[in-house]
């Protein structure tokens, strides 16, 4: 049977992780392995591209077109990538519908996965230990500490990403909001909303 | 049989620390720098997404314990680089480039093709001529934990949902099984399902048994009860 390595190399670079990146992107350039002006690309695609802009468009656009929300329902990656949101960490798409009955949140337990294409990289609080280790067993202890109550009646789907797949919540329209446009209600439609650890309050 | 990884359910972990939408997507600028250092080392093509995700695991529970979430991922980064033979320790040390890997070098990701190579994604969907071997609404137990041709291997089956009953409300199509992709045993796909699981049947004081933790899980994970 084959055993995993038990070497851990990295104790090789420095200890300050600021400086222990440097060292590995500088070793890494002069081997000709990476290109740091490809890892500028990267950064700013993360900063100013890819964000929770897009899924709030889509959560906005799913509101506003009944046709549009039956498609994205039925061919969530193909609806997505309709509107230019596809690629890494956002290939097999999961949407998921809350309702006075159900709502969803998700979480992934074993590392970070996530929705990129439609949410950017998660914050610090998804990916640390107290959420990944609380979500499944006290998700409403964790709603609360995000400041959402739900009755006991709303039953809760926590949905742990262990596979390629990657959840949106769509989250319910909030009253008040009738009329708006797709624009003027994708403002209001919050990151934590569509992981789910969020809702979006009545608009007076 | 498992690692630190698997932490869904653990207790001790204190509150979650929400940040309403506030804080920059990287909180220092070295984060930045250690997710697409990360990003840009994939492209090598040198390791696929499961052993990469395994060679953060394989920290030592130490280090995952002390290191912050970026540290872990350059970790990882800097392990498998050296496990795949494309730096070596003494270029760690001396960060003066020895080895030559100029074959790997042409697979370098270049700024013009970030863009592309970043909506390109990889898709893990497979087509095979499997048949499900559950169908929709099925009980199912799942497993133990733990991979089941390499000790301490990678598997996405979390320990907390380990030998436990379920039903499935997704049969999806067959999807790369990471317990064998992690290892070098190709790609494997098989039917991946989406198990809803009872807080009741998975806690033993659940906050509210009716509620459902839903989990992908692939067809070797389960069994008929």
């Amino acid at each position: 049977m084959p055993h995993d390595s038990h070497d851990h190399p990295h104790h090789l670079l420095p200890s300050d992780p600021a400086l222990r990146v440097k060292a590995l992107e500088t070793l890494l350039t002069q081997k000709g392995l990476i290109d740091p002006a490809a890892l500028d690309e990267i950064i700013d695609t993360y900063e100013t591209k890819i964000g929770p802009q897009n899924g709030a468009l889509v959560v906005a656009k799913a509101w506003s077109d009944p046709e549009f929300k039956a498609q994205l329902l039925e061919h969530p990656t193909e609806t997505v990538a309709g509107l230019g949101f596809y690629g890494r960490q956002g290939e097999h798409i999961q949407i998921l519908e809350n309702s006075d009955h159900h709502h969803n949140m998700v979480v992934c337990t074993l590392c970070s996965c996530y929705p990129w294409p439609l949410l950017g990289i998660p914050p610090t609080w998804y990916k640390s230990d107290a959420y990944r280790a609380r979500a499944v067993r006290e998700p409403r202890q964790v709603l609360a500490e995000f400041g959402v109550k739900l009755p006991s009646e709303t039953k809760v789907k926590v949905w742990d990403s262990t596979a390629e797949l990657r959840y949106l919540v769509l989250p319910q329209r909030p009253s008040g909001t009738e009329g708006w446009s797709e624009s003027e209600l994708a403002k209001i439609v919050t990151r934590d909303s569509m992981i789910g650890t969020g809702i979006i309050g009545a608009v007076s | 049989m498992s690692r630190l990884h698997d932490m869904g359910g653990r207790f001790g972990d204190g509150p979650v620390a929400p940040d309403f939408g506030q804080e920059p997507v990287f909180k220092e600028e070295w984060h930045g720098r250690a997710l697409a250092l990360t990003v840009a080392s994939g492209f090598l093509r040198q390791w696929n997404l499961d052993e990469g995700r395994h060679a953060r695991e394989c920290l030592a529970p130490m280090d995952y314990t002390a290191f912050s979430y970026y540290e872990k991922w350059l970790a990882g980064l800097t392990d498998i680089l050296v496990a795949k033979g494309l730096v070596t320790p003494e270029e760690l040390s001396t960060g003066q480039a020895a080895l030559d890997v100029s074959d790997v070098a042409q697979h370098k990701l270049t700024q013009e093709s970030v863009a592309e190579s970043l909506a390109r994604g990889g898709p893990s969907e497979r087509q095979t001529d499997e048949t499900p071997k559950f169908a929709l609404g099925e009980q199912v137990k799942t497993i133990p934990a733990g991979n089941r041709s390499v000790a301490g291997g990678h598997t996405r089956l979390p320990s907390y949902a380990a030998s436990c009953s379920g039903r499935i409300v997704t049969v999806h199509p067959p999807h790369v099984f990471p317990d064998a992709n992690a290892h070098g045993y190709g790609e494997a796909a098989e039917t991946l399902y989406t198990v809803a699981f009872k807080a009741g049947d998975l806690w033993q004081h659940p906050e509210n048994p009716t509620d459902e933790v839903m989990l992908d899980l692939w067809q070797s994970y389960l069994e008929t009860p």
